[in-house]
Formats: C-alpha cells, structure tokens, sequence
C-alpha cells in the first residue's frame, strides 16, 4: 500500500479560445497535490481554483474516468495519455508523479481532430469512418440462434483483441504522419476474424481506407507510435492484416 | 391522473404474442413520413434508433459526448443475461422472468419482466450476428457465467468489458443507418426541454454545447433514452455527464416519475480515497465469483491480511448465506458490507471497506486463470489503488450505482405524455426495487431493438399528427425558457461553485437516502435539500461564458435539476413505510436484518406527479397484481 504525499506541481496548460483563436501554454501553480488522485482530478483541483480566482477554467473532454469511454484526451510531456504504458489520461494517477514536476499539458494535435477549445478536440472524422463500414450488416430480429456459429476460442479473443480499441484518437495524435491506421485496422481486423464480417469483407476495407483518406488523415509509415501511444494496447500488426485485406480486395 | 399501464390480457407467457398482433403497423412506405427523436445513444437509445433507421423511419439521434458510441453503457462490465439454458443447468425463460421478479422484490410488474425475460434470447442472436466478440468455450459455443443472484450460469460476456461490445455493436447499426441516410447524428448536445403540443410530445429543445446556441428539433414521437440518475448522490460509479435533466424536464411537463427512492447500491467499487475524488469506480461483480469476501473477526484489527490467521477472518457472506455465499443479490451483499464496518470491523486506512479475497482462487485455478477472466479488472485496480490483487487482497466498499426507479411507462414504455416512450434506465419498468447483475444491458437492448418498433408503430398508427414547424408558440416559448434559465444562472455570480453544492447534496443524500434510511434522516434531508437548493440559486458561482463550451455551465443545470430530484427521492422514500430490495428502511427490518416488505399497503408503483413550482407533487398509485408468482420474503440463505 503506498502512502499519500502532497506535490507541487508547474503545469503549463494549452489554452485556446476556440477553433479558430490563436493558443498558447499558460502557466499554473498547483500545490498540495495528492499522489492518490488521478490526472483528471489534479484538473479539477485546478479548475475550481481558477473559478474562484475568476478565471476561465481549463476545458478538457472526460466522461467514464474509467479508461473505456475513450472521450479523455490530453498530450502530456508530449506524450498522448502521458507516459504510462497502456493506460489512458483518466486512469493515470499522480503517485507517477513527482514533487516540482513540470508538466506540460495539450489537446491531441492532428489536422483531422480540430482543436474545439483548450484542449478539447473535435473527433467526428472516427464515427464517419466507421459510418462507412465498421458493422455487419444484419437486420434486427433475423439472426439464426447464437450457438449455430461455432467460433474458435482463438479466434474470439483475437477478435476482442482489437475490438477493445476506445476510439480515443491517441494513435493519431501519436503518428509523425496523422494516420489513423491502428484505429481502421482494429475495426477491420476485429471482423476479419469473424465469420460474421466475411459477407462484407472487400467493401468494408475499401470503403473505410478511402474515407481515412478522403478525411484528412494522414498514411501510415510504419513508425509505431501508435501502438505505443494506444491505452488498450492495440497491436500494430492489425495495420498488417488491414493491408492484406485491401490488397485482396483492391485486387480480386 | 389517471395511470393505465395497458397490461395485454391472456395468459402471462402469451401476452407479449397477442399484443404484437393486436397492435397496428406503419406501411414500409409512410415510415419515412414520420421523424423520431431519439435522445440518449446508450444501448437503449442506440439499439432503437439503428432499428428504427433500418425499418425507414426519419430518426434524429442526440447525445451529450462528442460521439454516440461514448454513452455511459459503455463501462458496463460484467455481462448480460438471457435465458439461452446452453448450460444446460436448468434455466429458462420462466426462471430468468422468477429471478428477476424476486430480485425486485416484488415491487415490478409481471407482464413487463416476463417479455424481458422472452426477448432475452433474441438479444444475444442479434449481438452475435452484428461481431460482438462474446467469450468463448474451446468448442466455439458461447460461454456463459453466473452473476449475483442467480444459481444458473446465464451471463454473456465479452471479457470484462461487456458493454462497450454491446454498445459498439448497436453504435455501428446505427452509423450504419447514418451512413444509409435514415439517422441524423446530433453529438455534443444535451435536452433541456420537451415541447409538448396539442397534448402530445413532439419536439425538444437542445443547447449546443460548443457553441451554446439553443436549438429546437420536431418530430412525431420523442424516445427518452437518457440514462439513470445516480449521480445525484455526486459521488457514484456513473460517468461524469450522466445526469436526470431531460427526464426531469419531462416530469415537469406531465410524465409522472416513478419509484424514484429505488436505487441501487453496488457492493463492489474502489472506496473513496479523498475529498477530491470525482467518481467512484465499480469492480465488476462477476469478481464475486472468484473472490471472498471477508474482514476480520475482531473490531479495530488493523494487522495486514495476510497477517491475520484463517481462524481470525469472518467470511460474513458465506457465514449468514449457505446456499448463496458470496452472490446474494447486490442490496444483500452492500448492507452486509456497511453493517460489518458500522461495527468497526471495517479495513484499510478509512475503515470503510471490506476484503475481495482471491487468494483460494488463485491457488485452486492457477493465475493464469484469473488472469484471463479477470486481468483487465485487476490491472485497473492496481493503477487506482497502486495494490496488487493477485498478491494482496483488494479494498472494496458499496457504491451508487444504478436507478431502478425513472419515468413511468405503460407496457408500451410510453410515459403519461403521448407520444413520449421511455427506454432503458431512464424509465421505471423491469427491476422493481433491486436489479439483478447483468439485466440492466438486457433491458436496454430489449426495449431498443425489440419492444420499440412495434410499440412505436402501434401509437403512430392510430394518431394523427398536425403539422408542426419549429417557429411556432410551442417552441418559441420553451427556447425562451431555457435561455432565460441560463442566463440566470450565469448573473447569480455568487462565492459557491457548482461542484461544492453537488458535494453538499451528495453527502445529504448518501447519509439520509442512501443505503439505509430511516424517517429521522429522510425528515431531516427534506429540510436540508430546499434549504441548499435557494442557495445554489443565490450563491452558485460559474464561469460566465454562454456562448463557447462551458462544463460549469452544463454541470449547474444538471445540479439544478438534482436538487430537485433529490428532495423527490427522499419525499418518496418517506412514504414508504417498508423496506424493499434497494430500499432499505432501518424502522422495517427482519429480526436477521432482512428488508421487509409490507405487501398490504406498498404493493403499488409510486407514480409522482408534478404539481408546480414549489407545490408538493402528487402521489398516484399503480396497483401491481401478481397472478403468477407467490409473494415470498426473499431468502438467499
Ligand atoms: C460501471 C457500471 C457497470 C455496469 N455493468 C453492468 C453490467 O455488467 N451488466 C448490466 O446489465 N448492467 C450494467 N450496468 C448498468 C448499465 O450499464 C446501464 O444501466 C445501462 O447501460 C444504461 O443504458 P441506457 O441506454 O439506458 O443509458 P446510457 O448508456 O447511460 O446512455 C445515456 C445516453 O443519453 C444521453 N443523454 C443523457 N442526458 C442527455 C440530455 N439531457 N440530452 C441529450 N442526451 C442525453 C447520453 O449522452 C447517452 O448517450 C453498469 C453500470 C455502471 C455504471
Ligand atoms: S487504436 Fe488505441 S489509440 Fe487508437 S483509437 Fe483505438 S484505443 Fe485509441
Ligand atoms: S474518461 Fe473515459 S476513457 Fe478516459
């Protein structure tokens, strides 16, 4: 069990007006930080001092704190959900912190997710990728009984594998190139394993890569820092199975 | 009022059928004719509004977060149930329908639980059918568990993260749909009013959240699909923007409120570590599988557990419930848990928590076991807590979780306002007083992908609909209410900030609403709400910026609205002199400490009507017959 210390902490904080103002790191003092609380709640900390001073609080997108909604988003030290591995912004805690710290927080930075305010970011180019694919597409009410499909064990926990991505956008904002491969290969690569997802295989593929493109999104250079930046530790070998699979459908 | 709750007659197993029949359909080429406002994109809100898209009416769907597929089912973990009986372990729709009904207490209607019960079934086809990775035998069948209170195996679930599969299952029928034309998205937006015309429900008001700018949307039918309300206790296991305000915006146009003392504490979250906390977090309870709950048999006994010898452990659950052990339902698992730390036997640094032990599990079934159906559960309480619970066992404490009560609605879940139906945790229907693990995604999913397409068609089929626009009176007059709202609350420019008067309330309602009531503390909660609800109104402190994304702001509507509630809750619990599932009345006990019902005089949902501004709300009383089961007192032992 660890014990509880208080920090004081620098933090150098990205605000923004809104979209189209003009942004710059501001700086805040913050004391008496306990090493029990988590990232988002050192902000809150934050923000009702401002509030009481006055001040604009800090607006930061947040809603499950539990590292499954996907909505937390912040580049902290310059690294998307901060440095601790396979865990998002809402989950890190301050005990990995330490006393006189400066800590330089911004919004994901990516020309597809358009800062909206501080550091809160727009992300609707995800739900449009996977408006354009990212299902089965089965009527309700027509489906034969669940056990008629036998699944390999295997082949459903690779398929959770890769359906376990939040949408949270970190592979992104981690990519020197602004690519949004891990998150369209998770999607892809989650039904490649599915009997359920073979019906619509070659258009799903097709229809998603071309909309990353058509969005913005920048290609996939093969630098890694996705996997690396991703909370639910989404395989970059996803990207591979992607790639097959376009391949295979760009060319039969 | 008059409560009709449209209980199809016929025997109880054929109900469902017969109404089916009996209702009237909307031709494949009108539906177009028709819009529906889907507000809310949980697994409620999402499953109907992708089926409803995909039968071809025009939907428009709203949300809070900035995409549908972040609705706050998405952090439900542990499974869902249906009566599928591939265990082989004698399950069945009559036993899924009994269970649930004896969870509740008896405080919820036989039709409604029995269809929840049937359609359970077709829930986990259509799941399957849309690539939700449920968890697996090595044969390829489905695996099934057991969750609390229930003695079968008949929990799906895909890892510990069940929810956010369902929801992104039902998130992609319906981006489907969007893609398809028949479904609008309308993200980062949050109901503020129900327009109401010529007495039937067709158009709301939503504030933009990024720009502030109100808008007003019409349609022929509203569908409330907006989530339960525990987060008027401030600190619960439910997302930060999980809130009561368009229900409570609904009741105070007309739709009676049901129930709302039913809540539902869960025995299994992270206990608090300090003032500062913002949410409290759920372990699921599949944990109680695998782990035992203990705590030491002396009071004070602050010695490390794997200091205390065997001999020294009370493993209360397994002590008091033989047959049940460690998965009697949650209401029995929480007050046990609060009575052994009343007692002083409480461990860690606050005495407010008791032991989830998996050391015997770990030993009987290796760690790689646990490992596998546990380890994202046990990596997210290590980054918490910073302890390891393979290694030592974790903290656990009782937690707001979920609220049985909501809206009424009639069999067809439309509320008393026509036109406006109620799905998911935002109505009152299936739970009664206690809801069991994992049939809350099954309600959800039900209502969505199931019951509404059928009871929607029925209403559409035999109104008619004047044409409507939304410059007229109706919406005119609700746009200017909610603007003048918000910009009172922005001139108060009081010294108290909105996260200071949720806390206080909080802490009003966990001590006197909470899990154990009495009518000292309700009394006293009743003088205690009013008196910080004026407060807030004079004091409340918020950043005054209307025009760009301001979560104070958003936030300061939704206490404003908890305020009220919360005095409604302890109003209604109050009144009902029994105790019953989740609630639980301290005067009304069993000499074991039992909840105990008065089924002479509390057999009936209370539906609270809204009377006017600081009017005392109206109590009507829908009578719940029960013709198929045999009201018992519920025993886990
Ligand atoms: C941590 C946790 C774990 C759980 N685990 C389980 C489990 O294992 N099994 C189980 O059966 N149940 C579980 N539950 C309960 C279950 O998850 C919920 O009851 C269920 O998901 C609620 O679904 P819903 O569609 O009704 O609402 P929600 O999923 O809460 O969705 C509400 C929607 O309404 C929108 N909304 C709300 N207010 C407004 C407004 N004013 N304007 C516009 N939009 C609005 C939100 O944006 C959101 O889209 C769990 C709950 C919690 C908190
Ligand atoms: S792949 Fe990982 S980083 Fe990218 S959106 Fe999914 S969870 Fe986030
Ligand atoms: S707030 Fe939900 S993932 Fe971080």
């Amino acid at each position: 069990m660890d014990t509880n210390s208080k920090l004081t902490l620098n933090l150098k904080v990205w605000r923004q007006k809104n979209g189209s103002a003009k942004g710059k790191l501001a700086d805040y003092k913050l004391t008496d930080v306990s090493t029990h609380m988590s990232f988002l709640e050192m902000l809150d900390v934050l923000n009702e001092q401002l509030i009481k001073q006055g001040e604009d609080p800090v607006e930061f997108d947040n809603d499950c704190r539990e590292g499954i909604c996907g909505m937390c988003s912040l580049v902290i030290n310059g690294v998307a959900h901060g440095q601790e591995s396979s865990t998002a912004t809402c989950q890190l805690h301050m005990r990995k912190f330490n006393d006189g710290d400066t800590i330089t927080i911004e919004p994901w930075r990516s020309k597809a997710f358009p800062v909206i305010k501080d550091l809160v970011v727009d992300r609707t180019a995800f739900d449009q990728i996977i408006s354009a694919g990212g299902y089965t597409s089965c009527r309700v009410g027509s489906a034969a009984d669940a056990n008629s499909l036998l699944i390999p064990k295997d082949m459903a926990e690779k398929a959770m594998d890769a359906a376990a991505c939040i949408g949270c956008g970190a592979c992104v904002a981690a990519c020197p190139n602004g690519s949004a491969s891990l998150f369209v290969a998770a999607k892809i690569a989650q039904f490649s394993y599915l009997p359920q997802g073979k019906a619509e295989r070659k258009k799903r593929v097709l229809n998603m890569v071309g909309k990353m493109d058509d969005l913005g999104f920048g290609d996939c250079s093969n630098h890694g820092e996705c996997e690396a930046a991703c909370p639910k530790e989404i395989s970059i070998t996803h990207i591979a199975i992607m790639r097959k699979e376009y391949v295979k459908a760009a060319f039969s | 009022m008059k409560l009709d709750s449209k209980i199809p007659d016929g025997p109880l197993a054929e109900k469902w059928d017969k109404h089916k029949f009996d209702m009237k359909l909307v031709n494949p080429a009108n539906r177009r004719k028709y819009t529906i406002l889907v507000v809310g994109t949980g697994l409620a809100g999402g499953s109907a509004a992708a089926t409803l898209g995909e039968l071809g009416y025009n939907v428009k769907s709203f949300c809070i977060q900035d995409s549908p597929r972040r609705a706050h089912s998405i952090a439900a973990q542990g499974g869902i149930n249906a009566a599928k009986n591939y265990s082989n372990d004698g399950d069945s729709v009559w036993r899924l329908f009994y269970d649930t009904i004896k969870g509740g207490d008896y405080r919820a209607r036989e039709a409604n639980v029995h269809r929840l019960a049937e359609l359970s079934v077709n829930i986990i086809d259509q799941c399957v059918a849309q690539g939700v990775p449920f968890a697996r035998e090595y044969g390829g069948q489905l695996d099934n568990r057991s969750f609390g209170g229930a003695q079968v195996s008949r929990t799906f679930y895909a890892r510990g993260q069940t929810g956010q599969q369902l929801l992104l299952g039902a998130y992609g029928s319906m981006m489907r749909q969007v893609d398809e034309g028949r479904v609008m998205m309308y993200a980062r937006r949050e109901m503020l009013d129900l327009v109401v015309v010529d007495g039937k429900a067709r158009g709301i008001i939503v504030r933009n959240l990024i720009n502030g700018k109100i808008e007003s949307y019409s349609g022929d039918a509203v569908l409330l699909c907006t989530g339960g309300y525990g987060n008027v206790f401030y600190l619960s296991t439910n997302a930060k923007n999980s809130n009561a305000t368009a229900a409570w915006r609904c009741y105070k146009k007309g739709a009676a409120f049901g129930n709302p003392c039913y809540t539902q504490i869960h025995p299994t979250c992270i206990p608090q570590s300090g003032d500062y906390q913002g949410k409290l977090t759920l372990m699921s309870e599949s944990l109680r599988n695998d782990g035992r709950v203990w705590v030491p048999k002396n009071k004070g006994d602050k010695r490390a557990p794997d200091q205390i010898p065997e001999v020294e452990r009370d493993y209360y659950l397994e002590r008091k419930y033989p047959s049940f052990g460690n998965l009697v339902p949650r209401d029995v698992a929480s007050r046990n848990a609060k009575a052994v730390c009343d007692e002083g036997r409480g461990v860690g640094e606050t005495g407010l928590a008791v032991y989830l032990d998996f050391s015997d599990s770990i030993q009987r079934l290796g760690e790689a076991d646990i490992k596998e159906k546990y380890g994202n559960l046990f990596d997210m309480y290590e980054r918490i807590t910073g302890d390891n619970p393979y290694q030592t066992p974790m903290r656990i404490y009782p937690a707001v979780h979920y609220t049985m009560g909501g809206l009424w609605v009639d069999y067809n879940l439309m509320s008393t306002i026509p036109g406006l139906f109620v799905l998911g945790e935002a109505n009152f229907s299936d739970h009664g007083a206690n809801r069991l693990g994992a049939s809350a995604l099954m309600q959800g999913l039900a209502d969505g992908y199931f019951v509404i397409p059928y009871t929607l068609a029925d209403y559409l089929a035999t109104n008619t609909f004047s044409k409507i626009t939304e410059d007229q009176k109706e919406f005119t007059a609700a746009t200017q209410e909610a603007k003048s709202q918000i910009t009172k609350l922005l001139s108060i420019n009081g010294k108290k900030t909105v996260t200071e008067f949720h806390r206080e309330l909080g802490k009003i309602m966990w001590d006197h609403v909470g899990m154990a009531r009495n009518e000292k503390g309700l009394k006293y909660a009743l003088k205690e709400i009013p008196k910080l609800r004026d407060e807030f109104w004079q004091n409340v402190m918020i950043p005054r910026d209307g025009d760009s994304l301001n979560k104070n702001l958003e936030f300061a509507g939704r206490v404003a609205d908890f305020l009220e509630l919360g005095e409604l809750m302890a109003r209604d619990a109050l009144l009902r002199n029994e105790s019953c599932g989740g609630h639980f009345r301290e005067e009304f006990q069993t000499p074991e400490g039992e909840a105990k019902r008065d089924d002479k005089k509390f057999t009936y949902v209370a539906a609270w009507e809204y009377a006017g501004k600081d009017k005392k709300p109206i109590l009507n009383k829908e009578p719940l017959k029960f013709e198929n089961v045999h009201l018992s007192q519920r025993s886990y032992k």
